[in-house]
């Protein structure tokens, strides 16, 4: 495959044709050195750096439906770094860096638009969160600043800064250069790159068990034959659970569906994103012009990628307080993907009690945005066996130590 | 809307009730001689599984009692409801 395949219309872009020849569809071999268990973004920029940065090709990237049909395909493409603790900020900034050059490393147009992100604040409680997140970014280097109701609205003019409202807006903590990127285009991106490198990735083929011998993974099994593997690594966000208690291991976090919604598509009326969580809902326009939003998770445990009405009821009650111009938009579909929620709203990331098998979990709403930066520290924390600096604060003991990464108040509603 | 039955008033809509995770996980027995693992165990890790699965609801805007269920998370089909003093149904099984 070239590598000179960068046009000004990504693949794709001129719908419905669909990219069909971007990397090969081979059926799995006997082994491998690595397999990668779900082929989202997650999966799909670890198996990239793998082989970029660290040399290993002879990888398979599992998925059991399509590439990217996951969560990957259902997220608001939201991309932030603006973090409380410096173990968020470390890995969330190491991604937002590496996004800047994303483009350009592989080749491949995202559509990342660096249009900033306005997280709003309702309350005094959340002016002082805010303002304390805010001062803990800068101290971390991270480009945020406080901004006050005028500012929000010079910064997005249809935002109702009116004080005549049940929750009005205060203020905002500010991230110029958080944005948005295509989300298929991204995995289509990573995934012809690995592809290029050698990587095969596997579709339609479902992982029914992990082997172990004394401690010690040897393999999968799946609904197209066994494959051997020196390393196992899980990539399964919502179906992490039911992956892990294959090889016997529990996990901490609770699957949840998430939903979101499009409206039609409308001229360009939203120039940044809009978070909110007391109101509980986050707002972008995607670049073809559909106003996409997110809700908060529904509260029960649910694998079934739908939820209740009533979560999308009060986020477009939410939506329509924040944005009155909304009103007349309609609303095209909604959807919901299922994450996996950990109890501090931070990701499991790392090493596990058995040998060779992996973790990369518990990033519940916000994954999309750490694509990057997870596939570049997980990459390294597969292929020399030890956590990089980034990961390292995010291991599975961390619920036995109590060094927990309380990120409630930065991931709140949803990343 | 989904309705719920909730065992004292019957079926009412999703939005009366309010949910609390898996359901039949005792307080320890003997708090003070739980190790750091045994305690991550009881406040950290719940099950989670693709399938039917044991889990409490209160019927928070109606009579704010609570029970258990068996729901499907496949499905978000309830398959039983169950006054806290009964026992588990036993086809379900698994939770």
């Amino acid at each position: 495959m070239t590598t000179d395949r960068r046009t000004a219309v990504p693949p794709g872009a001129d719908l419905p044709d669909h990219p069909s020849f971007l990397w090969p569809n081979p059926d799995p071999a006997k082994s491998y050195d690595v397999v990668i268990v779900g082929g989202g973004g997650h999966g799909l920029a670890t198996a990239y750096y793998l082989a970029k940065v660290h040399g290993i090709t002879n990888v398979a990237v599992l998925d059991k439906g399509w590439l990217a049909g996951g969560n990957m395909a259902r997220n608001t493409t939201i991309i932030r770094s603006n973090y409380l603790w410096d173990e968020s900020s470390g890995i969330y900034e190491h991604s937002l860096k590496l996004w800047e050059n994303l483009e350009a490393e592989l080749d491949y147009p995202i559509l990342f638009d660096q249009r900033g992100v306005l997280n709003l604040a309702h309350s005094l409680q959340d002016v002082r969160d805010s303002v304390r997140r805010v001062n803990a970014n800068r101290l971390n280097g991270i480009d945020a600043e406080w901004v006050d109701a005028d500012g929000v609205q010079e910064l997005c003019p249809i935002v109702n800064v009116s004080p005549d409202v049940r929750y009005p807006v205060l203020g905002a903590t500010y991230q110029p250069r958080a944005g948005i990127a295509k989300h298929d285009y991204v995995a289509w991106g990573y995934a012809r790159a690995a592809a290029a490198m050698g990587v095969d990735l596997i579709q339609n083929c479902e992982v029914t068990g992990i082997d172990t011998v004394g401690g010690r993974v040897r393999g999968v099994r799946t609904t197209r034959g066994r494959v051997a593997a020196g390393k196992v690594a899980l990539c399964a966000a919502g179906h992490s659970s039911v992956l892990a208690a294959m090889a016997g291991l529990r996990l901490p976090v609770q699957s949840h569906p998430l939903q979101a919604l499009v409206s039609e598509l409308l001229e360009p009326v939203h120039p940044t994103v809009v978070m909110s969580n007391a109101v509980h809902v986050y707002v972008s326009q995607a670049h073809k012009g559909e106003l996409v939003m997110g809700a908060g998770i529904d509260s029960y445990n649910g694998y079934g990628q739908r939820g209740s009405f009533h979560i999308i009821e009060r986020q477009m009650a939410a939506a329509l307080e924040l944005f009155p111009i909304f009103a007349r938009a309609h609303l095209l579909r909604t959807w919901a993907g299922i994450v996996d929620v950990s109890p501090d709203a931070s990701p499991i990331v790392g090493l596990t009690p058995i040998d060779g098998l992996y973790l990369n979990c518990g990033w519940g709403t916000g994954g999309f945005k750490a694509t990057p930066g997870l596939g570049d520290c997980f990459a390294h924390t597969v292929a020399k066996d030890k956590p990089h600096q980034f990961n390292e604060p995010f291991t599975l003991e961390r619920f036995t130590t109590g060094a927990l990464v309380d990120e409630h108040g930065a991931a709140a509603v949803a990343h | 809307m989904q309705l719920i039955s909730c065992p004292w008033c019957g079926p009412r809509e999703e939005v009366e009730f309010h949910y609390g995770g898996q359901a039949h996980v005792a307080y320890p027995d003997d708090p003070a001689a739980l190790s750091d693992e045994d305690w991550a165990r009881f406040v950290f890790f719940r099950d989670n599984p693709s399938g039917p699965f044991a889990e409490r609801w209160s019927h928070a805007a109606g009579c704010r009692r609570w029970f258990n269920a068996i729901r499907d998370t496949r499905s978000h089909e309830l398959l039983d409801v169950y006054r806290m003093d009964e026992a588990q149904p036993a086809r379900t099984g698994t939770s």
